[in-house]
């Protein structure tokens, strides 16, 4: 059976390099760059703008990542990755890290060989449907048509919840989220479903976005965050800690504004630590001392960042929410830099 | 006196380096093992990086819980069936969609390739021009067009147009009754079978009789009212043990009867009608490699130009079409991998694509996925070639 696995497996080969092993960090170093696997076009999250460079706040965990590795937040290249052939392209090493507002799952995590390297964005799974159909809860869409993107979290989730409330659907289910957007807006479905933020972002596209609306349901946990392969615990670590560096940054009230100043003449432990004045954190990641202030003055602090691309002032207008810092009720929660 | 012939002096064998023969067998040798070394290494380092990744092996998926429901399927499949039972649900899907391309693109392949060379000169010049635009538009950009065209062309589901009373176009697709049958309805599919038995019989004997006397038997009218007869007398006499399944609109679609999703019909449209022009040159080359003394001879005899057709430059002709023939239908078999684009819930979209995403083992998945295509067409292939050597001309 191993044998037979085998011969199957030399007939994809190519999909699977031997150099995607441990050393991640010290290949980004002497390639001089952090490879991203960003999505194809989420307002918001990763999407390029009208002179083709790439924003968003998964872009800008990427771009703290390279700031802490290189010291330049811009030295980061980014392939736009379609759902299906996301997690392909981080196993076989096509990509250093991914950052694809992709949902933190046991499956994922175990079976799939990767890791999730924190939060950057608590979402949950809604729905939105045309105002003239006169629907105000998501119970009352038995027997509806839906879009959904193949093989997400969303597809499953859809698949359970209709079924844990007796209800039935018609899944119309495609490759791209561009796709999915233009088949509901033709009228092929009923119903658009995927995380609330993805909802808001991409009724922004839409012919009309006022003729539709989001339904108060939250159906489902999508905790999404960065990912990075199994077996390399120290880039790992590298990418964990420039996410908590950010919340850290915001925790603190630095910003990157005052950053140079609170590096000069701040007394707080925490400030001093994080930014490289006292103690040897970014001996201890493999980096510079100065791993955290590049990423705080070249990138910002998780808040500048979430109110930057998807906060109330933008097309999107997204609440904090859940995720305000804990101090604030939220859920994002540094772990100490000491 | 007799002459002892003695055998020529042994040829001198020449050192075992120098002897063709053993060269031969030793390089032979040393490439199959190079290869065989190849290939396991390749195997054995693949086995080795998925497990080093963690990464999750082995055909056990297979009866793990789907958890995702599939919008057409030709057997019972729920949530709750297994990620096996999906991959015969794709498998299925891409037969179906692919039996039905191969017939509507080789008939209307035949005939927009005699079409083309047809004296009517608008006749001709249509074909021409059907075969030179669609040959030359990528099929991608093909499938989208008449997915987009059928997809705006059609009105919500509460606006259907309703066809015949109780059909209903939208564009979630065509609804229309579909049949329940009752218990005696066996009785109804056995008269149908010997219906087809006995038009192989009746065909068989009116070709001998021809042969023999030469007189001619209504084979065509026979066949009809076996195949049609047999079985509504048997409707009849078990008292028409069929119910039928009406759609009606509920809520946000029509529940009941059976849907044409706009998918399958796109996809089926897009390919037969890309496929067709193929099949169409390779007709019109086929026809016009048989030799026009041919026709000129059938029409010395009498014969009007469609039996002539029909029965003297096809069945030439077959033996230059059959071969490309089996290229196209090959190549409408994995061209229907586009159903991914289109959301159609293919063995491409289900398995290579849900599956795959759902579990991450790409590697047992996709060569799934390739032994299937390479099992589809090799299928399809022996079967042409079997055609090819019943058609191939007899020379005395």
């Amino acid at each position: 059976m191993k044998v037979l696995k085998g011969l199957l497996a030399a007939a994809a080969v190519t999909v699977i390099s031997t150099a995607a092993m441990a050393g991640t960090l010290d290949d980004v170093q002497s390639k001089g760059f952090v490879q991203c696997g960003v999505s194809q076009g989420l307002p918001g999250f990763s999407n390029p703008d009208q002179q083709g460079n790439w924003t968003g706040i998964d872009v800008d965990v990427c771009r703290a990542v390279a700031a802490a590795v290189l010291g330049d937040a811009s030295k980061v290249k980014f392939t736009p990755l379609s759902a299906k052939e996301r997690f392909t392209a981080l196993q076989s090493g096509e990509v250093d890290m991914l950052s694809r507002n992709t949902t933190w799952t046991l499956v994922r995590d175990t079976a799939l060989g990767l890791n999730f390297a924190g939060v950057n964005y608590y979402d949950g799974q809604g729905f939105m449907v045309r105002k003239d159909l006169g629907v105000k809860s998501a119970l009352e869409l038995n027997g509806a048509s839906v879009c959904v993107n193949i093989g997400t979290t969303t597809e499953l989730n859809l698949s359970d919840y209709f079924r844990a409330n007796g209800m039935k659907f018609n899944p119309v289910v495609f490759e791209k989220a561009d796709e999915v957007v233009a088949a509901y807006d033709a009228g092929r479905c009923d119903v658009y479903t995927t995380d609330q933020s993805g909802l808001a972002a991409q009724r922004i596209k839409l012919k009309d976005p006022s003729a539709h609306v989001i339904l108060p349901e939250i159906i489902s946990k999508e905790p999404l965050g960065p990912v990075v392969r199994h077996g390399d615990d120290q880039w790992f670590d590298v990418v964990k800690w420039s996410l908590y560096a950010m919340v850290e940054a915001e925790e603190d009230g630095v910003t990157s504004k005052n950053a140079a100043e609170m590096k000069a003449s701040s007394e707080n432990p925490n400030v001093r630590r994080l930014l490289g004045v006292e103690g040897d954190m970014g001996k201890n990641l493999g980096l510079n001392d100065d791993w955290a202030y590049n990423i705080v003055t070249q990138v910002g602090n998780y808040g500048e960042s979430f109110a930057r691309y998807v906060g109330p002032q933008t097309a999107l207008g997204l609440e904090r929410g859940l995720n305000a810092l804990w101090k604030d009720g939220g859920l994002q929660y540094a772990m100490p830099i000491r | 006196m007799a002459v002892e012939l003695t055998d020529a002096a042994p040829r001198a064998r020449p050192p075992f380096y120098n002897d063709p023969r053993i060269r031969a067998i030793f390089f032979q040798a040393v490439v199959l093992g190079a290869v065989l070394l190849g290939s396991l290494y390749l195997v054995h380092n693949t086995i080795r990086n998925l497990e080093s990744q963690g990464i999750a092996s082995g055909f056990d998926f297979l009866n793990t819980t789907a958890g995702f429901s599939i919008s057409m399927s030709l057997i019972d499949y729920s949530q709750q069936s297994t990620y096996g039972r999906a991959f015969v649900v794709g498998v299925i899907n891409t037969i179906l969609v692919s039996a039905i391309g191969v017939f509507l693109a080789t008939i209307l392949g035949f005939l927009i390739g005699v079409a083309r060379l047809s004296p009517n000169w608008l006749l001709s010049k249509i074909a021409a021009a059907y075969v030179e635009v669609l040959r030359n538009i990528p099929l991608l950009l093909q499938l989208f067009f008449w997915y987009f065209a059928v997809l705006r062309a059609l009105p919500s589901p509460r606006n259907s147009v309703q066809l015949f009373g109780s059909f209903f176009l939208n564009n979630r697709g065509l609804s229309s009754p579909s049949p329940v049958p009752q218990a005696g309805f066996t009785l109804v599919w056995v008269a149908f079978v010997v219906g087809i038995v006995a038009t192989i019989a009746v065909r068989r004997w009116a070709k001998k009789r021809q042969e023999a006397t030469g007189q001619q038997f209504p084979v065509f009218f026979t066949a009809l009212g076996l195949i049609l007869g047999l079985p509504l007398l048997a409707a009849i006499v078990t008292g028409f043990p069929l119910k039928w399944d009406y759609p009606e609109l509920k809520g946000f679609n029509f529940v009941g009867g059976v849907v044409l999703i706009p998918e399958f019909v796109a996809l089926v449209v897009a390919l037969s009608t890309y496929t067709a022009t193929f099949i169409a040159e390779i007709v019109r080359s086929g026809i016009l490699a048989v030799s026009h003394g041919q026709t000129e001879a059938a029409y010395a005899l009498g014969l009007r130009p469609g039996p002539t057709l029909r029965l003297v430059v096809i069945p030439q002709a077959l033996r230059v079409i059959i071969p490309p023939l089996t290229s196209q239908y090959l190549n409408l078999t994995k061209n229907s991998s586009l159903a991914a684009a289109i959301a159609y819930p293919d063995i491409v979209l289900v398995f290579a694509g849900t599956v795959l995403m759902q579990t991450g083992q790409a590697v047992e998945i996709i060569g799934m996925t390739m032994a299937c295509y390479l099992t589809l067409s090799l299928l399809i292939s022996a079967f042409m070639n079997w055609y090819n050597k019943k058609m191939a001309l007899v020379e005395r």
